[in-house]
């Protein structure tokens, strides 16, 4: 099989890194080599975040290469847009769709783009777009919405549901384990 | 068994499977994993520790080392800087139990203030290096380095990038490596003892090493040819091997683990073999330089690959293989989303005032950093751990005749700074007649790299409680007067501008201490905010505080601030810059 790229984008806080241990977990307990790389640390918390995926029999590099990532999960629409040229014509943009203000627009420095969907139209590759966080709050935690994100990626890969709502078990802490479980199943249903 | 690991956590792991005992670390991006993961999953077999400071941590992991234990010490590529003194004669002391100092470079400057390849210490220190590629290798590299530190008696280099480090691989995990526990502790005065008479031979027995580490390299495991098509032969290491390999899989390849002393025998005969060599390497030509001097014609390195910043995929896939990706353009006039201070921080209050009073603020390393960033634009200068007091000093000295409000400084550090290494700074300011504010904002914790334990919190990495260190009584134990010590309230902005004034105006140094928490390490959430739209004159005051809960909603006459709840910790520091009484709490 080809290697297969991801990338997940959102805001700092928001649990991006999470959703990219659920996604590990799971392709290796389907025998695939993974690697993946991210960034934290200074103060994260509010700033942008990306994370690469990668999977296949064998993978080298860590990063997915500009222009060849096959699923783009956003966690914030902005975000979503920022990194939407990384996506092949033929790959997937999977967005939320809660906006989360930068700090140059909470300052009154710049403007939430109004017209992030008409941007968004002209990258060649299918978008959907996922209320995870109002899934997520139906599922008892706004907080869970990487959960809600991990479930809409899993409808378009062909892992055994078991093997997600095992690496999901794996990646959360028990006391919230009920809420991320459900919130995965209502991102499942959203994401076909 | 396989599992999926971070670089840090495999790095843990190797630790663990090689016996370690001992581990100490200052925490800063990308290393602070890696003993954040020895506490949580092998803290019952490895004693570790925070450390004030990545000098004193190198410093307890070498003495550890003499007692006979394996040890780890780690740090980000700006701490072996501050480690430098110890680690250049811990190279002469050698060690008993291995030592490993792990180096977690940053290129592209992630999260750092500067962009250093670290590699040059190897050289510099006379200090053997391994460099891993991947979450396996760093593992196994660790055990192997380890074994290297014990049969050389030196320290080890093990040094990382950021993408190692904060890279996910799959990771076939071992068994631990039981040592025995040592029970006596040997004189070895002249092994250990760096008097002039001592460490004068200790000199060619390392130049000695180093030619023998040569021989090494030539057979280990640790460098790998991997001979393909003999049209182009590589040299790489570390992370450029994994863009290398991917970009040309079929070309022949030199991969190299121990990438410091270099074997030179199997760069020869690799170079022998192809009709090309080419060097894959990011940020400093380490790699190449060496090979040039071997007399081994190099056809390319830094001529095509940047010396600056992270080597980038794309860019090893086209020069290598010529292949170019095309990518669309990117969404074009997109807000940028900066790192911000979290709603109900304890430093958004005290940036706010100092801007107000337009002194210079000399800056520290930590989240209060961001005071740099629009629109608070407080923060005039910022250099490493520790400086801001000191550079404070040294302005203040020059613009000592100046009666100018503008020339006043007023240096800003957090708690963990001022522990690292800003209590030496105080004491130069003090001793030598300066007259600047200190500002300490201690939140009680380690902040910027996620919240690990300091000398103040009364914790100890492995959870033990510890002795709480009292920044109020220490800095009046220095010599600052005790009217010249000030705690206030971060939050009560009124009080935070008129004690900094009183201080500004004195002649001596001053400390003003905040001892508000951080919001996020302890949960502080009060009742959120609520702005009175009747109230609210739309002046956009309010989000000259930088919070991420306040924005302006809705359309023309409409417009008004308005406070997310769920963000809003209710630190009221918004109302209070509010003229029109518009925000209240819920």
């Amino acid at each position: 099989m080809n290697t297969i790229n991801f990338l997940l984008c959102g805001v700092g806080g928001q649990g991006v890194l999470l959703a990219s241990t659920i996604l590990a977990k799971a392709a290796l307990r389907q025998g695939l080599d993974v690697k993946g790389g991210e960034v934290h640390g200074m103060a994260q918390r509010g700033g942008a975040v990306v994370s690469h995926m990668r999977i296949g029999e064998k993978v080298y590099s860590p990063l997915v290469p500009m222009g060849q990532c096959d699923f783009l999960v956003g966690f914030e629409p902005l975000e979503a847009a920022r990194n939407a040229h990384w996506v092949r014509p033929s790959g997937l943009l999977l967005y939320n769709t809660y906006r989360v203000n930068p700090s140059t627009v909470a300052a009154g420095l710049a403007e939430y783009p109004e017209d992030l969907e008409q941007q968004l139209a002209q990258f060649p590759c299918r978008k959907r777009m996922i209320p995870a966080s109002d899934l997520a709050q139906k599922a008892g935690d706004i907080r869970a919405a990487n959960a809600v994100m991990a479930g809409a990626l899993s409808r378009h890969l062909e892992f055994p549901l078991e093997v997600w709502e095992r690496a999901v078990a794996e990646s959360v802490p028990p006391k919230v384990l009920e809420i991320n479980r459900e919130a995965f199943r209502l991102g499942r249903e959203a994401g076909a | 068994m396989k599992e999926v690991l971070l670089g840090n956590e495999a790095i843990a792991r190797g630790a663990w499977e090689a016996g370690v005992t001992f581990a100490a670390a200052y925490p800063g991006t990308p290393s602070t994993e890696i003993l954040q993961n020895i506490k949580a999953d092998y803290s019952k077999d490895i004693y570790c520790q925070w450390s004030p400071n990545e000098k004193t941590a190198l410093e307890v992991a070498v003495g550890a080392a003499i007692a006979g234990a394996r040890s780890l010490a780690c740090m980000k590529h700006v701490g072996v800087n501050v480690a430098a003194d110890p680690l250049f004669t811990a190279v002469y002391t050698g060690i008993r139990g291995g030592l490993v100092l792990v180096s977690a470079d940053d290129p592209y400057l992630h999260s750092s203030q500067n962009e250093q390849d670290n590699r040059n210490y190897a050289k510099f220190s006379k200090i053997p290096m391994l460099e891993p590629s991947d979450s396996q290798e760093a593992k196994d590299f660790l055990k192997a380095a380890f074994e290297i530190s014990e049969q050389f008696d030196t320290p080890v280099l093990f040094r990382t990038t950021t993408r190692i480090n904060h890279s996910k691989g799959v990771v076939e995990v071992g068994s631990r490596e039981e040592r025995p526990k040592p029970t006596d502790l040997p004189r070895d005065v002249k092994k250990y003892t760096m008097l002039p008479g001592f460490a004068r031979p200790k000199h060619p027995v390392i130049e000695e090493k180093l030619a023998k580490l040569k021989e090494y390299g030539v057979t280990s495991p640790l460098n790998r040819v991997e001979m393909g098509d003999t049209s182009l032969g590589i040299i790489t290491s570390g992370i450029s091997y994994a863009y290398a390999k991917e970009a040309v899989p079929g070309a022949s390849f030199l991969k190299l683990g121990l990438t410091y002393p270099l074997p030179e025998a199997l760069i020869r005969d690799f170079a022998q073999h192809v009709d090309r060599v080419v060097v894959v390497e990011e940020l400093d030509p380490f790699l190449e330089e060496q090979v040039r001097l071997l007399g081994v014609e190099v056809s390319h390195g830094k001529d095509l690959f940047p010396i600056v910043g992270e080597l980038e995929p794309g860019v090893v896939l086209e020069k290598l293989a010529g292949v170019k990706t095309a990518v669309p353009a990117a969404a074009a006039g997109l807000p940028t989303r900066p790192p911000v201070m979290c709603p109900g921080c304890s430093h958004r209050g005290v940036f706010h005032v100092l801007k107000k009073l337009k002194v210079f603020v000399s800056g520290d390393i930590g989240c209060y950093t961001l005071g740099a960033l629009p629109p608070f634009n407080a923060m005039h200068a910022c250099l490493c751990m520790g400086g801001s007091i000191t550079m404070a000093h040294g302005i203040s000295k020059v613009m000592a005749g100046s009666t100018d409000p503008l020339n006043r400084t007023v240096a800003v550090i957090g708690d963990s700074t001022f522990f690292h290494s800003g209590i030496t700074g105080l004491i130069d300011m003090i001793w030598n007649g300066g007259n600047s504010v200190v500002m300490i904002q201690d939140n009680r914790i380690t902040a910027m790299t996620g919240g690990q334990q300091t000398p103040g919190t009364g914790q100890t990495l492995m959870g033990a409680e510890a002795p709480q260190i009292d920044i109020e009584k220490l800095v009046l134990t220095l010599g600052v007067k005790p009217a010249n010590v000030r705690v206030v309230n971060a939050y009560d902005l009124k009080q935070v501008e008129t004690v900094l004034k009183e201080e500004l105006s004195k002649p001596e140094p001053s400390v003003v201490i905040t001892k508000d928490p951080c919001v996020l390490n302890y949960r502080i959430k009060d009742r959120p905010m609520k702005v009175d739209p009747e109230a609210c004159t739309a002046c956009k005051q309010c989000l000259q505080v930088s919070c991420i809960a306040l924005s302006m909603q809705g359309q023309g006459d409409e417009r008004k601030a308005s406070i997310d709840p769920n963000f809003c910790t209710g630190c009221t520091v918004c109302s209070q810059v509010c003229k029109f009484d518009a925000i209240q709490q819920a």
